[in-house]
């Protein structure tokens, strides 16, 4: 079981939540070439290390979060919200940025 | 063998007197026994047969790990099969009963497969039946069914149970600080350590007693002393309890057994209960085990490890024989000796080194043990029990078989395996130490270490040392909080002062023995050699040919003896073949356990809506629908489901019907950026709705797939209710905030999830303003240019409550969606009902509604499978050319625009009086060529049509089909109907009801 540290609920397993994809992914605007669409919506690296990935607390606070974790150990070094605006607030609450924080269990 | 139970001593309750059936038998055991000791005790030393050859089997072991003593417990329901009788704790009224064996384990029939051993060595199977060349090509495969119902009979294990599982089980979830696995020497001194720290520690012990190896060498402490010493540090212990796995960030699986120990356990226990528990910090104290060797017959009653001879002695009060043979490669064995002639045994002592310092044999021969150097087990004569030990010398670098001796019983020190087993399940290579003559735990980055006989100690004051050492570790990995590289530990006089000699198999060359090396899969070191010889070099390869280490002990007790065979075969080292990985669970855990209390109608949650009670007071039949219990039909007396469902939807078309569209799925959308973010997810314009219209719109996924269809309906600048279908309410609300978090985070606009907060009643048919105008004060709000097609109110009954009701139409009819809070679903429903029974309306439920819709052509989630695009579902005017939206541009993809895709279209059979069914295919030529030329979704009784109908899809749509002959073939039913393929707006295309 993976665990995941919830910026907004702490440590919780991932059982809670559901997988999104690669958070990496810059999604064009609505308009945009069929090219840069077809790029973003299928196109993938198959990582074998350390990728960041979108998460849903799907069973918990419902927010998306981008984790920072290692395909191969599972380890997970940064647990962040995914929506811009909240991680500048949160940052501003706790004074450190997400990624800075301990994420052993 | 003939074991008895001598007159003092063990960890028995000799007051406690307890009696139990072994095969009908009626036999008495003591508090504190297992099962196998009870047997023991009761001179039953015959008590399996073997899993290929139906060869007797006997106790071989004191644990986990035993291949022999594998049992039947229980009858009917009850019967739990290849349970291990050495861990299996003895209570009042156990039943239990040998297995793999007819009529007896004593004597059994089944054993002529041992005449016939050579044919059904390594790789049997495949070799035997899968074609015989050449008089048998292509015939292999039948051969193969047609003997392997018998072999399949005779090879085998305990039966299960055919009936459902009595018992109950549960789940349970914990974390502390440090888990603690194991209760020996050096667990205990771990846990104490951790918690001086002032860290919350667990402490597991499979056992039923603490204490490890202290139950076997130390008795002086007794268990019940070291719990009450543990929990006055804090220490949370948990006994009968097994760690038998190891997860991502060290989340760990404990099974608990509650109640498998106990004659009548309380109805309110469970039988047992599956942790998962998250410490910070694990440390694994899982002890040794005791190896074999192979030898010929070793595998015979009487044949046990030297440990377990031992614990029997010393923790059991049981005596395994009289005319003992200990047989050993190191130092452990000489106390298991010295402690079985101080019980009265007459003992022999083999050690296979040549030379061995004089004060290890000292302590044996000074009290008359015979003992012989460079001398090991060579082969054993009797067939159901040792009769003689015929032995071996070696004159260092060959075995000859030099004498015999006669006795009961044969002791076995081969050498000590430490559990690591818990590190292989996160990935850790075990290394071989050749001092040792063991695999280690190799390194981790995890916060996991390793301690005592596990981390190869073999002195007790070593484990402790090493447990201390540990917890020091555990509270400082914590408190640092920074990753703790596991790395030797160096312990002074932590191993035998004499060196172990690497052995594993005893033989004369020349001459071939029956020996054992997985004694559960009858896998022979004939075996090993034999898959050698056919090219098996990986250690995975030889498992699978072979079957080692695949039986339910998981290689505990086999898998160092066949890797060091293997690797004796191919003139290589041990590290050179490489070692198997061990994978969860560590012992066998229950399916019961699994699935907890996830069982029957407790298998997933169920979800009724407010108006369930009320359904099923006006008689409506429910049906499953995901999760939801929704109306099916309300029958009237006598009426079957087809009677209904036509009956429903015919009143519906005439007068009105009402039916409970509760469980649809919804979704509040506010914020000042709304109409913007609607309008991006939508296919149709969302811009410029008016407040107070609804609208119907389809979702798109980003590749141009419908995702999902509803309608939306604007209350107020900034408010929009959002419907969902039942099905995707769930996965549109995901789908919503992850956009606006993760794409959109400008927008300013909030969801809410209302599904649980609104009932929904629709009222339809074109006596539905009837119905509502019978309700409210003011009529006037309800006339049709008040409350045109597509218009939101909110609306007051007569007796005050406050109302939000649409015009839109599912069914093709006038027809309103009246929500309300969902605790005034009920009592809206009834108000409405009054009414409508007064114009001869109806209750109709998801039968009526499927006919009314497919009549329609209107889609559900039958039709949008995840594959079908605007077009394909005639929905190609819902896509806006003005705008961009969520998937408009993978949408004009050419693949997508084929003309030749299946297109909606509806199906009516030629023969009018004819039926046909959904899931058929639609196929122009008269035999099914591929996947055919369609599919068909849905079929309804049509009783505006009067006749059978049905909405589907065909590859070119309905003008590639105009003249041409076209079935519905359903091969499973073998029924081919000829269909006419025809618009899916099958009644009242033009929608001149809606605007009624
Ligand atoms: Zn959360």
């Amino acid at each position: 079981m993976i665990r995941i540290n919830c910026p907004f609920c702490g440590f919780r397993d991932h059982s809670e939540f559901t997988y999104g994809g690669d958070a990496s992914i810059v999604f064009p605007d609505l308009d945009a070439s069929s090219e840069a669409w077809i790029d973003a919506v299928f196109h993938r690296d198959n990582i074998d290390g350390v990728q960041r990935e979108t998460w849903h607390h799907v069973h918990g606070c419902r927010m998306w979060v981008v984790v920072t974790r290692d395909t191969v150990t599972h380890e997970i070094s940064a647990v962040e919200p995914a929506h811009q605006g909240i991680k500048l607030v949160l940052e501003a609450m706790t004074g450190l940025s997400s990624s800075d924080e301990d994420q052993q269990p | 063998m003939t074991g008895r139970r001598v007159s003092t001593g063990g960890l028995i309750d000799r007051e406690r007197s307890l009696e139990f059936s072994w095969n009908g038998e009626r036999l008495e055991g003591f508090g504190g026994d297992t099962l196998a000791s009870a047997l023991l005790a009761n001179g039953k030393s015959v008590v399996g047969r073997s899993f290929k050859y139906h060869r007797p089997r006997g106790v071989m072991s004191a644990g986990v790990e035993e291949s022999g003593a594998l049992v039947t417990l229980g009858r009917a329901e009850w019967s739990d099969a290849n349970v291990r009788a050495t861990t299996q704790e003895l209570y009042d009224g156990l039943v239990a009963k040998g297995q793999n064996a007819w009529p007896s384990v004593e004597f059994d029939l089944g054993s002529v497969n041992n005449l016939f051993g050579r044919f059904l060595a390594a790789g049997f199977y495949y070799k035997t039946f899968m074609g015989i060349p050449p008089l048998e090509w292509g015939t292999g495969t039948g051969a193969w069914m047609w003997y392997e119902k018998f072999i399949r009979k005779a090879a085998g294990m305990g039966r299960a149970s055919r009936l459902p599982d009595p018992d109950k089980y549960e789940h349970a979830h914990d974390y502390c600080d440090v888990l603690v696995v194991g209760s020996g020497p050096a667990g205990e001194a771990a846990a104490i350590a951790a918690a001086d720290k002032g860290l919350d520690v667990v402490l597991v012990e499979q056992d039923s007693m603490l204490g490890g190896d202290n139950l076997v060498v130390d008795t002086s402490q007794s268990p019940v002393s070291r719990l009450a010493h543990l929990e006055s540090q804090g220490i949370r212990v948990m006994t009968r309890t097994t760690a038998f796995g190891i997860y991502d960030n060290l989340v760990v699986g404990l099974l608990e057994r509650i109640s498998d120990h106990l004659t009548d356990p309380p109805t309110y226990l469970p039988r047992q209960r599956f942790w998962t528990l998250r410490p910070r910090f694990i440390v694994l104290a899982t002890g040794a085990i005791e190896r074999h060797l192979a030898f010929g017959n070793n595998d015979r009653p009487g044949v046990m490890t030297a440990m377990a001879g031992r614990a029997y002695l010393n923790r059991f009060g049981v005596l395994v024989g009289d005319k003992v043979v200990v047989a050993t490669t190191n130092d452990s064995a000489y106390e298991v000796a010295v402690d079985l002639h101080h019980a009265g045994a007459v003992v022999s002592l083999l050690d296979a080194r040549a030379q061995v310092s004089s004060i290890l044999t000292d302590v044996v021969q000074s009290i008359g043990i015979d003992l012989h150097l460079a001398s090991a087990p060579l082969d054993i004569k009797g067939r159901r029990a040792v009769r003689r030990l015929l032995i071996a010398k070696s004159d260092g670098s060959s075995w000859r078989q030099a004498f015999s001796k006669e006795c009961d019983s044969v002791l076995v020190s081969g050498g000590w395996s430490p559990v690591i087993n818990l590190l292989s399940h996160r990935g850790v290579r075990p290394i071989w130490h050749r001092d040792n003559a063991c695999f280690l735990a190799g390194p981790t980055d995890e916060f996991i270490t390793v301690a005592g006989a596990a981390a190869g100690i073999w002195t007790k004051a070593g484990c402790i040392k090493s447990g201390e050492n540990a917890g020091n570790i555990a509270s400082s990995a914590i408190n640092e909080k920074s990753l703790y590289k596991l790395s030797p530990t160096s312990i002074e006089n932590s191993s035998w002062s004499n060196p172990i000699m690497p052995l594993y198999e005893i033989r004369e060359s020349n001459k071939k023995l029956k020996s054992f090396v997985d004694f559960q899969h009858d896998v022979s070191a004939e075996d090993v050699r034999l898959a050698h010889r056919e090219g098996y070099i990986s250690v995975e390869h030889l498992k699978r040919y072979t079957t080692l280490g695949m039986a339910t002990d998981g290689g505990k007790m086999g898998n160092v003896i066949g890797l060091a065979l293997m690797a004796e075969a191919a003139g290589k080292e041990i590290p050179d073949i490489g070692a198997t990985v061990f994978r969860p669970p560590y012992t066998p855990v229950s399916i019961g356990a699994l699935s907890g209390r996830s069982t029957g109608k407790y298998f997933r949650p169920l979800r009724r809506t407010s108006l369930h009670n009320w359904n099923i007071a006006h008689g409506a039949v429910m049906v499953e629908t995901g999760l939801w219990q929704r109306p099916w039909y309300y029958p009237q007396p006598g009426e079957t489901l087809s009677e209904a469902y036509v009956r429903e939807a015919e009143t519906t078309r005439h007068s009105v019907g009402l039916c409970d569209v509760t469980s649809l799925g919804k979704i509040s959308v506010q914020g000042p950026d709304a109409s913007e973010f609607l309008n991006r997810i939508y296919t149709n314009p969302f811009a410029k709705l008016p407040i107070g219209k609804a609208r119907y719109g389809i979702m798109l996924r980003d590749d141009g797939v419908v995702m999902d269809d509803g309608t939306t309906w604007r209350l107020t600048e900034t408010d929009y209710f959002m419907t969902t279908t039942t099905a995707h309410a769930a996965q549109v609300m995901a789908w919503l905030e992850e956009l606006l978090q993760t794409r959109w985070s400008d927008l300013r606009v909030h969801v809410t999830s209302v599904s649980d907060a609104w009932a929904g009643i629709a009222v339809a048919g074109p006596q539905s303003r009837a119905v509502l105008e019978s309700n409210v004060d003011n009529t006037e709000d309800i006339s049709n240019e008040n409350f045109p097609f597509m218009g939101v109110r909110e609306i007051l009954l007569k007796d005050g409550t406050q109302c939000r009701i649409a015009r839109i139409s599912f069914s093709g009819e006038l027809a309103y969606e009246v929500y309300v809070p969902a605790d005034f679903g009920p009592h809206v429903m009834e108000k409405l009902w009054t009414t409508a029974k007064n114009f001869g309306g109806c209750l109709y439920g998801l039968e009526a509604l499927g006919t009314l819709r497919i009549e329609k052509g209107h889609v559900t989630g039958a039709e949008l499978d995840g594959r079908v695009t605007l077009e394909d579902a005639a929905l190609g005017k819902m896509a806006s050319p003005n705008k961009s939206f969520i998937g408009s541009t993978l949408s004009r993809r050419s693949e997508l625009l084929r003309e030749d895709r299946p297109q909606l279209v509806g199906i009516f059979p030629k023969d009018r009086m004819a039926t046909f069914n959904a899931g058929s295919i639609l196929k122009g030529a008269t035999s099914v060529v591929e996947c055919g030329d369609g599919w068909i979704t849905a079929v309804t009784h049509s009783p505006e049509l009067g006749h059978w109908i049905g909405i589907g899809f065909i590859s070119g749509g309905r003008r590639a089909w105009l003249d041409k002959q076209v079935f519905s073939s359903d091969p499973v039913r073998n029924m081919d109907v000829e269909v006419e393929i025809v618009s899916p707006h099958m009644v009242d295309p033009d929608g001149v009801r809606l605007h009624g």
